[in-house]
């Protein structure tokens, strides 16, 4: 029932939020959206899973705001590469993915790839193949920083 | 006096951006293969869209605008990485394989 409500709610605001008209009859076709969306949800059986942004803990913006840093250093690092192309040294390397839950899997995956300097190549279950460009984005990888952070994240969840 | 600083941030976000996207430009051409490559168009994906889009929701202030703005980038944030990891993963099931060692300029063009 809460994941029901959640959902509801979130889908309702993101509705207020991006429609901009509140007249009745708009309005009323928005609340029969939002009933729709969460009927159908129910039947995939997807509510209250990952897909639910309220199981989320706030260890998520935290996670974001350090995810846009490493992503500012890690655009001045190839802008400088760019400038010297003569320094890149491209290699593929394998990191150990110590995540247990899919959704933490894709987020490190993902991370990986949204970071430059990085591209995650193959996903598997107990590790990653990952494109580096040159030696210091490898070292951001297999030292296993993000790794950490990502480990960080999943424990917030499994409180609720 | 806030209205002129925000201005000027924004504006120094906007053109900070148009940088970003130019220098992620010249990466791909100067970088050798699909996988480095990959990499500077990593830079337009992500930096310079949060430096554009973040100077666009300074210009347009508290409003349904801006919402809509951060949603853009949130889904943005979510996309990128998938399509550039799609990109990488079809260049290896196509058999490129990545050029590695000492880089240099870019023959193949």
């Amino acid at each position: 029932m809460r994941y029901f409500l959640s959902l509801a709610i979130i889908l309702s605001a993101l509705w207020l939020g991006i429609s901009g008209v509140y007249k009745p009859v708009i309005l009323a076709l928005g609340a029969a959206s939002v009933l729709l969306v969460v009927w159908l949800s129910a039947r995939m059986e997807v509510v209250g899973t990952e897909h639910n942004p309220a199981v989320y803990s706030w260890r998520l913006p935290v996670y974001w705001g350090w995810l846009v840093w490493q992503i500012v250093m890690a655009n001045v690092h190839i802008a400088r590469l760019v400038l010297q192309p003569q320094r890149i040294r491209p290699r593929v390397i394998r990191a150990p993915v110590p995540h247990k839950t899919p959704v933490a899997k894709v987020t490190y995956a993902n991370s990986i790839t949204l970071t430059p300097g990085t591209i995650t190549l193959r996903l598997e279950a107990d590790f990653v193949d990952v494109h580096a460009i040159d030696d210091h984005s490898a070292a951001g990888i297999e030292g296993g920083g993000m790794a950490a952070k990502v480990s960080w994240l999943e424990r917030g969840r499994e409180i609720d | 006096m806030v209205d002129i600083v925000l201005d000027w941030v924004s504006w120094l976000m906007l053109l900070s951006g148009g940088l970003v996207a130019v220098i992620g430009g010249i990466g791909l051409l100067r970088f050798p293969d699909i996988y480095t490559r990959l990499h500077a168009g990593g830079m337009t994906d992500t930096l310079c869209m949060l430096l554009i889009i973040g100077g666009l929701i300074l210009q347009s202030g508290l409003s349904i605008l801006s919402i809509k703005l951060a949603l853009i980038l949130l889904f943005m944030l979510f996309t990128a990485p998938t399509a550039a990891h799609a990109l990488a993963r079809a260049a290896m099931v196509d058999g490129v394989e990545p050029q590695t060692g000492e880089g240099e300029p870019s023959s193949n063009t």
